[in-house]
This record gives structure tokens, C-alpha cells and sequence, in this order.
């Protein structure tokens, strides 16, 4: 079929007056065509998202509560978020989570990634199980990994016995739990990471490392001089779109700090924040201006990463 | 003499990298053995201090609990469903907008596509409140309606394609718009084909984040009939608090669907990522 169709596209040149005088209506048509076949999604994306949009920035201005009636009250809802300690502390959580989470998870990516990359035997098998924890619900990630960090029970708190570590309240101690909550999050993102940076590093002409090898340039070498710094847009990349998804967690938080954990003033997310005022506690408006803060954070956040981008990434 | 030295240098060089790749395999597979492991235990054994790594007896009671608690049946009918339409949903109308972008010229497309851009970059809790009222307007709570709903329309996915389009050479097409197809058959016939892999990864994806999902259908499915994996395990939880054998039964149950779909598919998956990746 490709090459009839090749063929075919020979044919042009001969009747280009025939083109000229059907360039009318092909406009219209394509209008049609073009109009057409983008109206499902736009027409979806502007009723699900692009009016929620709008209708989230106005809610916010007003006390919407659980049963949809409402009044406007103006900024009182931004003036509260500055005053409000929950929300500060949910902020510096997530802000924690994410300045910490984040670089590991990319550093230990990479690492298994240019690990992988070298000849060696089983990359399959490798690649296939450090992959496993991308495709699991992240519910199921959290109850698994709550009973690891069970305080009686739990696998971890026995392993640490052996080496006469005492046992640690896991995900109930303030000072600890929102730490216990970033190891999980590495652990299930080292492996979608890695595929990605896999990818780019295999882009990596090999003629830089004969020319490297041929300099004598060592293993350890190669990596800082030759694969970081052409990785650097793939890292780039993975950077901006786990900041993003690192502000917005929720899931693990979610099932294993319960509203009764002393620890959750400590570990609660902004989103786990807008979730309960939202939902449970039926403050809706407030939970809208939740929501446009860490719209605005995150638009500050990845303005500031694609502004820095020209001083580190080789393109 | 001189190239066994080297030869043997080269091994060991091999051996340390396998050996720390199985360090990072046992801590990437250690928490999903002991979930299976567990599920199988009895709630005593599961206690036991120093833990108990293989049950004595493999014992599907917790299996049985779980499924008699919840409706594990109804939640993966509405998983499969929602997943599926989501899916087949996002691959047509994302592709049919990609298309048109990339290919048909027509009076604001660009700010159109601009607009749908900037959908993109806001995080989805912006949307939640008002979806979540439309949807109750609707009459659409405790749905699978509710589930499918907003997740058929996507600027993830219509980005993605219009990229993956646009690297497809233009020759094809312009033979068969001489040959006076309209751009749906141009669209259907010659360019769906030939974006197989783009389509492959944005199908994974959708099913994926449609699988997983917690946050959405935990807001608009809150009776059982409707729920799905996701948030019945979000449910189990509230009812065997501390019952870990009962929980690690209903994790197994809520997973092992997408990692079979993962082992079979395998290369899919991960072609599909790193295209997200490279194409990005």
C-alpha cells in the first residue's frame, strides 16, 4: 500500500492547474474538516475543564458550602489561606516532600538507568521488575508499604531489631512520617525514571564514547563528562513533569495517614488539604482558593524551571 | 597473557553492576512478595515475632473475606468498563483533534491549541469542585457515567498525538487528497495506521492513570455498586482497620489485572514511556 500510494504522489506536478482552480473549495472543506474533527475535545476540555477552570477562580471568591448555594465574600478565602497555620504547614510539607523526593528519585534513575545500559545479561528481566512498582495502583503501593512500616508487626521495624535499631513509629511519629511517606514515593518512581532516561541515554551517539575511550577517559568519567551533560534535556523533562505530579500528591498520603494520625498535621499535602475542606469538610470555597494557590505555585514553579533551563541544559 | 588480564578486569566491572542491580531489585520486589506472602497468611501468623516468611499453609481465607466484605466483582466490572471506554475514548477523539491540528490549517487553530496547552499545565484539583457539581447536575453520581465522563477528553493525549503527527512525512496524504478522500478517510485510513506507537503509548497511559486513579471516583462513587478498585481498597481499609492479611488479599486482587497486562505487553509499556519522553 505504501509504495501505490508513493507512486501516486508523482502524479501532482502534472495537474497543478486542476489543484489551482479546486483551491477554493478545498479551503472550505478543510475549514469543515478541521472544525469538525476537533470539536469532541475541545468542546469536551472547555465544558470539563476550561469553564471548571474559571468556575474554581470564582468559587473562590465566595463561601460555597456542601449543598451548591453561595454567597460572595470577596477575598476573605485568600486573607484566611495567609492566616490559616494548616495551610502553611500543608505547603512546607509539600514543599519538603518535593525538594526531597524529587532529586533521589532522579539521581537513583539515572543511576540504574546508565546501569543498565552497559552490556551486560537479563537487561530484560532487570528492566521488567524495576518497572513493576509504575504499573501498581498506588493504593495498593500504600497499604503494602503501611504494613511494612507496621510499629508491632511490620517487616521493617524487624529487620532494624536485628541490627539493634529500635523499633520506630514508621508513619505516626511527627517528626519521621512524612519521610517514611518520600521513601515510597522514590521507590515507585525509580522505575518510570528510569525507562525514560534509559530512552535518552540510548539516543547518545556512541561516537562520544569511542572518542572518550580512545582519550582514555574512564567509566566514572564518561558519565559526568558525557552522558549527564547530554542527558541534561531528558533530565530536564523529568524534572518539570515530577515537580508538577510531586506538588499534586495525595494518594499515599491519603491511605496511610488517616484524619486520627498525630502525624498528619505534619505530612498533610496541599491537595490532601483541599480534599478535606472540600469534602469533608464541606467548605468548598475555601477549598477553591486552596486550589488556585497551588495552581499559582506550580505556574511559579515551572515559569522559574523553564527561565533556568538556558543556564544547565545542553540542547 | 595481556588480553586475559583485561577480559577478566571486564568481568568483575560486570559482576559489580549485577551485583548492585539485584540490591535494587530486592528492594523494588521486596514489599510485593511480602504483600503475596502475606495474603496468604493467617491473621496469627502474620503477627508473629520473628516473622513467619513462608505460611505453613497457603490459606485463601483472606481472599474470602475480602470478596465477601466488598463487592470486589462490581468494582472490577466498573474498573474494566471505565477503563476501557476512557481508553478507546482518548485514542479516537484525541487523535481525531491531534490530526486536525497537525495537519488541517483552518482560521484559530493556533490560539485553540494554545488554549488546550494551557489546560495542560493546570494541576487537575482546579477542575475537581465544579466537574464534581456538573456531574451531580447531571444526575450522574454513583455512575459509571461519572467515572468515564471527563477522562474521555484529554489535552495530555491531543497534545501527545499532534506531536507524534507531526512527525509523520506529509507524502502519503497528499496523494490521497488528490485522489479526493476526505480528511476523515485521510485521517482513518493512512494516518491512524502509521501512528500505531503514538496511539499505543497514549492507550497505555489513559488505561494506566484510568486504573489507578484514586482521588475522582472516591469523590463522585461513594455507594459500593459503583466503586471502583482504587477506592473500594480505600474502603476495605476502613473496615479492616489493622487486618493486614484481609488488606494485602484485596491489594493483590486490586493490582495483579495491570501487571499481567504489563508482562504481556511489556514492550508497549515501555516504548510508550520513553516516547512520552523523548517526544516531550
Amino acid at each position: 500500500m505504501y509504495l501505490k500510494l508513493k507512486e501516486r504522489a508523482n502524479i501532482p506536478k502534472l495537474e497543478k492547474s486542476k489543484k489551482y482552480n479546486t483551491m477554493k473549495s478545498k479551503k472550505i472543506n478543510d475549514y469543515f474538516w478541521g472544525y469538525l474533527m476537533i470539536l469532541p475535545t475541545v468542546g469536551g476540555l472547555t465544558i470539563f475543564y476550561i469553564y471548571p477552570f474559571f468556575k474554581t477562580l470564582f468559587y473562590s471568591f465566595t463561601d460555597l458550602g456542601t449543598f451548591g448555594e453561595y454567597s460572595i465574600v470577596g477575598i476573605s478565602n485568600y486573607i484566611r489561606l495567609f492566616s490559616d497555620t494548616e495551610v502553611w504547614m500543608s505547603l512546607k510539607n509539600t514543599l519538603m516532600f518535593t525538594i526531597i523526593s524529587v532529586p533521589i528519585s532522579i539521581f537513583l534513575s539515572i543511576v540504574v538507568a546508565t546501569l543498565l545500559n552497559s552490556k551486560i545479561k537479563g537487561l530484560t528481566i532487570y528492566r521488567t521488575l524495576y518497572f513493576l512498582p509504575a504499573v501498581t495502583m498506588p493504593a495498593a503501593i500504600a497499604m503494602v508499604w503501611k504494613w511494612l512500616y507496621n510499629y508491632d508487626y511490620g517487616l521493617i521495624n524487624y529487620i532494624l531489631s536485628k541490627f539493634g535499631i529500635e523499633k520506630i513509629y514508621w508513619v505516626s511519629d511527627p517528626k519521621i512520617a512524612l519521610y517514611s511517606i518520600i521513601a515510597i514515593s522514590v521507590w515507585s518512581s525509580v522505575g518510570y525514571n528510569m525507562v525514560i532516561f534509559l530512552a535518552g541515554i540510548q539516543n547518545i551517539s556512541s561516537t562520544y564514547y569511542e572518542a572518550a575511550a580512545i582519550d582514555g577517559a574512564n567509566s566514572i568519567n564518561q558519565f559526568f563528562k558525557i552522558t549527564i551533560p547530554l542527558l541534561t534535556p531528558t533530565i530536564f523533562f523529568v524534572m518539570v513533569m515530577s515537580l508538577i505530579g510531586a506538588f499534586q500528591v495525595f494518594d499515599y498520603i491519603f491511605m496511610i495517614i488517616g484524619t486520627s494520625n498525630p502525624a498528619l498535621k505534619n505530612t498533610q499535602s496541599v491537595v490532601y488539604l483541599f480534599y478535606r475542606s472540600a469534602f469533608e469538610l464541606g467548605e468548598k470555597g475555601y477549598a477553591s482558593a486552596i486550589a488556585i494557590m497551588l495552581f499559582v505555585i506550580i505556574m511559579l514553579i515551572t515559569i522559574v524551571q523553564l527561565k533556568l533551563q538556558k543556564k544547565w541544559v545542553n540542547y | 597473557m595481556k588480553k586475559d588480564v583485561h577480559k577478566f578486569k571486564l568481568n568483575y566491572s560486570k559482576i559489580l553492576v549485577h551485583l548492585i542491580l539485584i540490591l535494587g531489585v530486592i528492594f523494588t520486589i521486596t514489599p510485593f512478595l511480602w504483600m503475596i506472602l502475606t495474603s496468604f497468611k493467617t491473621l496469627t501468623e502474620s503477627t508473629m515475632i520473628p516473622p513467619i516468611i513462608i505460611p505453613k499453609r497457603f490459606c485463601f481465607e483472606n481472599y474470602k473475606d475480602a470478596v465477601s466484605t466488598l463487592p470486589f466483582l462490581t468494582f472490577y466490572k466498573n474498573t474494566i468498563i471505565s477503563t476501557i471506554a476512557k481508553t478507546v475514548g482518548q485514542v479516537i477523539l484525541c487523535s481525531m483533534a491531534a490530526y486536525s491540528f497537525a495537519r488541517i490549517e483552518f482560521p484559530g487553530r493556533d490560539i485553540i491549541f494554545i488554549l488546550i496547552l494551557s489546560v495542560l499545565m493546570v494541576p487537575g484539583q482546579i477542575f475537581l469542585l465544579p466537574q464534581y457539581i456538573i456531574i451531580k447536575k447531571l444526575g450522574l453520581l454513583n455512575t459509571i457515567g461519572a467515572l468515564i465522563l471527563p477522562g474521555l477528553f484529554s489535552a495530555f493525549g491531543t497534545f501527545l498525538l499532534r506531536q507524534f503527527f507531526m512527525t509523520i512525512p506529509k507524502e502519503l496524504e497528499e496523494a490521497a487528497i488528490l485522489d479526493g478522500c476526505n480528511h476523515f478517510r485521510i485521517y482513518w485510513n493512512i494516518m491512524m495506521p502509521l501512528a500505531k506507537p503514538g496511539l499505543t503509548a497514549l492507550a497505555i497511559f489513559t488505561a494506566l492513570w484510568s486504573w489507578n486513579d484514586l482521588l475522582w471516583p472516591l469523590i463522585v462513587n461513594t455507594s459500593n455498586e459503583k466503586m471502583t478498585l482504587s477506592a473500594g481498597l480505600a474502603s476495605l481499609q476502613g473496615q479492616h482497620l489493622t487486618n493486614f492479611p484481609v488488606l494485602m488479599a484485596g491489594s493483590v486482587l486490586a493490582i495483579w489485572p495491570m501487571i499481567v497486562l504489563y508482562i504481556i505487553f511489556q514492550k508497549s509499556f515501555v516504548e510508550g514511556i520513553a516516547l512520552t519522553g523523548t517526544k516531550g
